[in-house]
Formats: structure tokens, C-alpha cells, sequence
């Protein structure tokens, strides 16, 4: 009994003693990252699950709390804040920063002098620590001394507390977002515009073209694949925005007056880490899975339909 | 391939010119707050609430800053060391564990290789925020929170580096491999004598993108290791800032030296963290 299930499992590894070698190499290849992986990040994903319906402070013993904490959602004026502003803050963040990548990237593709020095200078903030960015970015939107109010007082807007200011306070947040993200985009628009064959330009501008004209009917239709890769990029990115929040905010007040400045990201860890509320936070942390969730299912079914993909040809 | 005279890509003067004033206005906003945190992290204490902004310090006192940066936070080498020892670790353990699963899943067969490749996968997906809660639990039942073990070893297992690895592997001939197998080799010699040295450009890039991410890591840390022991510059720097009282030029001293190790990294190796950014744009 004991042999035949050992030689089933055997044959299952290889009908040929060479073959089964192999199959135990390739095993044992991959048995140290999948086990790690499956072991740190693939059993917290399945905790996750669990976690959200317990009521647990992380040091009592966690009791079952059923759909309570999501109940408590519905209730949570913070919550109801942190949700609309991971919305504002997307569309504050993806529109801009994708439209100023792709102008940046079509001027950048033009067989310019010194277009690759302008490239590695929008790719700085790329490889700089959202913290220290962030905290720059608090001294440069300081109101009295710092320079965006120095340059707004002509205007008469000299005086916006603009991390202070409910009102405001998603605007520096989203700038240095789209000012760290920039460069990213702009990198992938530029791979993506040197894939665009060069014999539709020639074709468009022999049909009499002009410059614009072959921008929106040749380039843009062409780049819809990166266009909508940015996108998405973009919007899981921007759902998960934190540490401009936490850096920027934590000289005031913490995540914002009324948390003004609290996303699902930010408001998941300030009730789970300084609330002791884990159950909460890993419920606020199930939405944010299920949004993004979403939006890759939407990526997913939508690219089929409007995206045009060009056959693997140069 | 071959260069023709693609006239329709002739750029004329004002369209240049004006390319540049829009790219250089671009530009300068883009660098405008590395100047910025500089020129304030050299700035004495009376220059800082100057109106209008000086964009360059008077008085430059780079070094009586950074003696006060450690007098107000005496640990700062400590952070700096911590984040380099999460940086190495990582990178060092990734480049281990999933160079051998990439070349696991590129070269050989076994039961289940799809379904588990598929897996790791599906775990890119999982934003980090959804399972913070969780891996924080876990590490707390292991007894590795506030560890440099609990820091560094879950970092060293990744998704993203084996899909990378993998690809580049993928594109190896396998002929030159068989080669050295038939000359006896055994697989892990040929992938350190073979695949390796043959995937240098990939593992370039693997290695600038892990290291950046690395160094720049600040959510993780800040749940599970932050103590004055373990912890790293990101979290070093907002606590500066988070301390009202501490001064800008002292928090912009602090971020500049943060902030340095990657800027030269990058303007050493930059091709690599395009082909890198590419990759995993393409990827994600």
C-alpha cells in the first residue's frame, strides 16, 4: 500500500529516472522563495481574512466579532473621510501626473541635444525616499517662510495653511505624488513611443499630416497600451499613498485636521498602530484590497475592448 | 537598424526652442526642492525665516549643521548603518533565494510548476497596506518584531525579483547551458558559472531597483521595528520632523544625507534603473 502510493507519487514526478532528477532539482530550486513567500506574505493574506472579523486590541486574546467592525464603517465619519479623499486624491493624481508625463515624453522623444540630461533630471525624485521628499516638500508649502506661499503672495493667496487647512491639505500631499512619480511615467511613455513604427509617420505625413494631426491620430491611438498601463499604475499607486500623509501631516496634526488627510492606507494603520485596534484596520484594510482588487479586474476585462495592441514587429 | 532620413522627425528652431523652454521649466521644478533641501541644510538658524527666500545661504555653515543634527538626534549613524544593513541584507538574500527559484521555474519541469509560478504571482498584487496588519501578527507570534531578523528576512523572499530573474534567464540559450552540463556540471554550477554572469545587465537592474526600494523603506520599518535600535533613517528623519522645535535646516541636513546615497547611486548607474523601472512597469 505504502509502495504503490510511493511509486504513484514516483511516476508523477517523471516516468524517467533522469527526468525525476531533474523534477526533485527544480523543486528544490524554488523551495526556498516559494516556502519564504507563501510563508511571509501568502498566510498573512489568508490572516487577513481572519483579523477582519475579530475584536482584538494586540495584547488580549482576539474574540469573534462578526460584520461588527464593518458595521462600525458605516458610522465612522473618518472612515467616510478617508475613503473620499483616496478617491480625490487619485483624481487630483492620475489625470495631472499622466497627461504631464506623456507632453514630457513626446517632447523627450524629439532627437533633441541634451534630451537625456532633461530625462535624468525628472527621474531624480523617482529614486528619492518619499520621506525625505515629503519633508521637503512640508518646508517648501510652510506658510510663512516657505517658498510656494513666498511665490503666491503677489496673488494674494500668500497666506494658505496649506497643511493645516482642511480645505487644502490634499493639494501639497497630491504635488508631491505627482512630482515623485513623474519621471516613472514619463520612462514608460518613452518605451512606449519608440515602439510606434516610424513608417506610420512617414505614411500620415505623406497623406499631409501636420505635427498634431499625426500626434492624435498616429501617436495616441498607438500609446493607448502605456496610456492605460500609466493609468493603472497610477491608480493602485495613488490608492496607497502613505508616507507623504503620516511625514507631512506629523509636525501639525497626525493625519490632519478632522483627518483631513487620512486615506484608507493611512487611517487603516493609525487605527490598527496607534489605536490598538487591529480588527478595525484589517477591515479598513479588506476595502482597500477589494478597491484595488477592483480596479485590476477592471484592467483586466477593459484593455480588451479599447486598447490597441500592435503585432510584435519593428 | 537602419538610420534613414526621417524627415518627418526633422525638428525645426521654434519648435526646439520652445521644447526647451517647456522642458526646462519642467525641470526646474523637478530639481528645484534637491536645491532647496541643500541650500537650507547649509543655512544658519537666522536665515532660515528670510523674506523674499534666499536661495543661497549667506553664510554657509554646512558643518556646524551637521554637528547639530547629531545633537538632535545623537542616533542618526545608527539609523543610517540600519537602513544600509536592511538594504544589503535584502538585496543579498533576493538575489540567493530567487536567483534559484528563477532558474527553478526557467529550466526545469516538476508536478505543480505552473500553479505554484502562478501563486507568487498572484502575490504582486496584493497591495502591502492589505497584509501590514497580519505580517505584523505574525512577526509578533515569531517574536521578531522590534529585530534586525524581522526587519531584514521577510524582505529577502520576493515575487517581483523571480519574475525579473526568471525572464532574463529565459533569454539565455539553453545550448550553452546543456554544454556545460554535459561537461559534468551540476545545476547550481551552472547557473553560478553559466546563467549568472550571462544575466549581468538583469541582475544590474534587479539589483539598483531592490536597493533603492530597500533604503527608502519606511511603512514596513515603521511597524515592525521601530526602536532606537533598529531603526531606520526614513523613520530617523520623521522624527525630526515630527519635533516642532526642531529647526528646517536641521531636517533638510538630516533628508540630505539620506538622500544622497541614491542620487549618486543613479547617476552612476542609470541605465540600469531605466531598464529596471521598465521591467517592472511592464510586469506589474
Amino acid at each position: 500500500m505504502v509502495a504503490s502510493v510511493f511509486s504513484s507519487a514516483l511516476k508523477l514526478l517523471g516516468t524517467t529516472p533522469l527526468s525525476r532528477r531533474k523534477a526533485m532539482w527544480g523543486m528544490a530550486l524554488v523551495a526556498p522563495n516559494v516556502l519564504g513567500l507563501m510563508f511571509f506574505f501568502g498566510i498573512p493574506v489568508l490572516i487577513a481574512f481572519w483579523t477582519a472579523f475579530q475584536d482584538w486590541n494586540g495584547i488580549k486574546p482576539a474574540q469573534y466579532a462578526g460584520f461588527e467592525k464593518f458595521e462600525l464603517m458605516q458610522d465612522d465619519p473618518y472612515f467616510e473621510t478617508s475613503l473620499k479623499n483616496t478617491i480625490v486624491l487619485t483624481l487630483y493624481t492620475v489625470p495631472a501626473g499622466t497627461v504631464l508625463a506623456l507632453g514630457a515624453a513626446v517632447l523627450l522623444n524629439q532627437p533633441l541635444r541634451g534630451r537625456s540630461f532633461f530625462r535624468t533630471l525628472y527621474f531624480l525624485p523617482v529614486v528619492t525616499s518619499t520621506v525625505a521628499a515629503s519633508v521637503v516638500w512640508t518646508w517648501i508649502f510652510q506658510p510663512r517662510y516657505g517658498i510656494v506661499n513666498s511665490w503666491l503672495e503677489p496673488l494674494g493667496y500668500g497666506e494658505t495653511k496649506w497643511l493645516t487647512d482642511p480645505d487644502y491639505i490634499l493639494v501639497p500631499i497630491a504635488a508631491v505624488a505627482i512630482w515623485q512619480r513623474l519621471g516613472f511615467n514619463i520612462v514608460l511613455f518613452l518605451a512606449g513611443l519608440q515602439a510606434v513604427p516610424s513608417i506610420l509617420h512617414e505614411a500620415a505625413t505623406i497623406d499631409g499630416a501636420n505635427r498634431w494631426q499625426r500626434f492624435l491620430h498616429v501617436t495616441l491611438p498607438m500609446l493607448s497600451p502605456t496610456t492605460f498601463l500609466v493609468v493603472v499604475l497610477g491608480i493602485i499607486s495613488s490608492f496607497q499613498i502613505f508616507d507623504q500623509i503620516y511625514v507631512m501631516t506629523s509636525r501639525y496634526v497626525p493625519g490632519g485636521v478632522r483627518h483631513s488627510a487620512s486615506t484608507l492606507a493611512y487611517y487603516l494603520y493609525e487605527r490598527a498602530f496607534t489605536g490598538s485596534d487591529f480588527g478595525y484596520g484589517s477591515a479598513i484594510a479588506l476595502v482597500l484590497f477589494g478597491l484595488i482588487l477592483l480596479v485590476t479586474v477592471i484592467q483586466l476585462s477593459l484593455q480588451r475592448f479599447w486598447v490597441y495592441y500592435e503585432s510584435n514587429e519593428g | 537598424m537602419l538610420r534613414r532620413n526621417q524627415s518627418y522627425q526633422r525638428v525645426g528652431i521654434p519648435t526646439a526652442l520652445l521644447s526647451y523652454i517647456i522642458l526646462g521649466a519642467g525641470a526646474v521644478i523637478m530639481v528645484m526642492p534637491f536645491i532647496w533641501m541643500a541650500s537650507t541644510a547649509c543655512k544658519p538658524p537666522i536665515e532660515l525665516n528670510k523674506i523674499p527666500v534666499k536661495w543661497l545661504p549667506d553664510n554657509p555653515v554646512c558643518g556646524d549643521n551637521l554637528d547639530l543634527l547629531y545633537d538632535n538626534s545623537p542616533r542618526f549613524n545608527r539609523y543610517l548603518l540600519n537602513s544600509a544593513l536592511l538594504t544589503i541584507g535584502r538585496t543579498l538574500g533576493q538575489l540567493v533565494t530567487c536567483s534559484l527559484a528563477a532558474y527553478g521555474f526557467a529550466r526545469y519541469r516538476f508536478p505543480g510548476r505552473n500553479i505554484i509560478f502562478a501563486l507568487c504571482l498572484a502575490l504582486l498584487m496584493v497591495p502591502f497596506q492589505a497584509i501590514l496588519i497580519p505580517e505584523w501578527m505574525l512577526l509578533k507570534r515569531l517574536n521578531w518584531l522590534n529585530t534586525f531578523q524581522g526587519l531584514i528576512i521577510p524582505g529577502t523572499f520576493s515575487a517581483f525579483a523571480l519574475f525579473l530573474l526568471r525572464q532574463a534567464f529565459m533569454q539565455i540559450p539553453i545550448e550553452i547551458e546543456e554544454a556545460a552540463v554535459i561537461d559534468g556540471a551540476n545545476p547550481l554550477q551552472v547557473l553560478w558559472n553559466v546563467t549568472l554572469p550571462l544575466s549581468g545587465p538583469a541582475l544590474a537592474a534587479f539589483a539598483v531597483i531592490t536597493v533603492q526600494a530597500a533604503w527608502n523603506e519606511f511603512l514596513y520599518p515603521l511597524a515592525i521595528a521601530n526602536t532606537p535600535d533598529t531603526r531606520v533613517v526614513t523613520i530617523g528623519i520623521s522624527l525630526l520632523q515630527g519635533e516642532r522645535r526642531t529647526p528646517w535646516n536641521i531636517i533638510m541636513m538630516g533628508s540630505l544625507l539620506a538622500t544622497l546615497p541614491m542620487l549618486m547611486m543613479f547617476l552612476l548607474l542609470q541605465r540600469y534603473f531605466i531598464a529596471g523601472i521598465s521591467a517592472s512597469g511592464v510586469k506589474r
